[in-house]
């Protein structure tokens, strides 16, 4: 697998009043992970070709990959793989690369879903609808100490369109 | 081929009607806008501009829709040589309620292929909208100067 090969699908940049350490380790820890991430842990070993795994809140696996770029708190680049058989087979690998970077006394971070073949609109509606959501909480956790808790419905598009690919979804 | 456009969707711990007056009410933006204070009377069809605080207007259009506390809309294209010969794009907020929260939907569209207005703008939003979003939970809005907002190819 070559990161050349990918090219990014969706962008979604939100700008918070924190620190790039701070937003690095709510990137990559499961305690605050789990509070705006809707109860998703994220594990990561934070080195090149490292582990990088999301659970559900019951423990499962929901999210499997390995890490291909580490650059703390700069910059973390993974693949994403949601666990759901024949997902990896028929899209090809999802990658995600999160960037921090300082812009005057806060930090932007920039998360960034890259694919290396064309992926239907349809499918990347799940997150396009999922990213905002996440980052939302997530960057209201960093300035009030509170996260949102948004509710969110299954996404129908997306979830269709697997079907009608044959990738069978819980 | 993608059409054109910017989408930016945010979750706002807040009221619809508060997120309305605060996308309307040029007081208002001037705190997380970069200064910028929105002048318009808000009529369908009225100038819309954008006011710097040194009183020159940055950018100008039209007001499309004006549905409060649910559907605005309105075009502008930046009036700088930066953008010469670019045309108004139309930029739509909906304002949802979710839950004890609201979602904030723009979409940015009507752009030609290789705008570099779409690419200011692709820069511009999240920075703004992040500040209101900072503004209206914590009361402060955020630091974010100009200059930090870079091209992204």
């Amino acid at each position: 697998m070559k990161l050349d090969d990918f090219t990014p699908t969706t962008v979604y940049a939100i700008y918070i009043a924190s620190t790039p350490e701070r937003v690095w380790e709510a990137l990559t820890t499961a305690e605050v992970s789990r509070q705006y991430f809707f109860g998703n842990a994220v594990e990561v070993d934070l080195k090149v070709g490292g582990a990088f795994i999301v659970r559900a809140p019951d423990g499962s696996l929901h999210i499997g990959g390995k890490v291909f770029e580490c650059d703390p708190p700069r910059k973390l680049t993974v693949t994403f793989n949601v666990n759901w058989p024949a997902l990896i087979e028929k899209l090809g690998p999802t990658l995600v690369t999160y960037e921090i970077e300082q812009a005057g006394s806060t930090v932007r971070l920039t998360m960034t879903e890259s694919h290396d073949r064309p992926i239907d609109d349809d499918i990347l509606s799940g997150g396009r609808a999922g990213w905002p959501a996440i980052l939302s909480s997530l960057k209201s956790l960093l300035e009030t100490g509170v996260p949102l808790t948004i509710q969110m419905q299954p996404p129908q598009r997306m979830l269709a369109a697997l079907k009608r690919l044959g990738v069978a979804t819980p | 081929m993608r059409k054109p456009e910017f989408i930016y969707v945010s979750y706002i711990e807040t009221t619809p009607e508060k997120l309305w007056e605060a996308l309307t009410d040029g007081d208002f933006t001037e705190r997380y806008w970069f200064g910028v204070h929105l002048r318009s009377d808000w009529k369908i069809g009225s100038t819309f501009e954008m006011v710097r605080s040194n009183g020159t207007v940055s950018d100008a259009g039209k007001v499309v829709e004006y549905d409060p506390p649910r559907r605005l809309a309105y075009t502008f294209v930046n009036l700088s040589d930066e953008y010469k010969g670019e045309l108004p794009a139309l930029a739509t907020f909906v304002i949802e309620p979710h839950g004890k929260l609201v979602k904030l939907t723009l979409t940015h569209e009507g752009f030609a292929e290789g705008s570099k207005f779409l690419l200011g703008i692709s820069q511009g939003w999240p920075a703004i909208l992040s500040a209101l979003k900072s503004l209206l939970e914590t009361g402060k809005p955020l630091d974010i100067p100009y200059t930090a907002m870079k091209s992204e190819s």
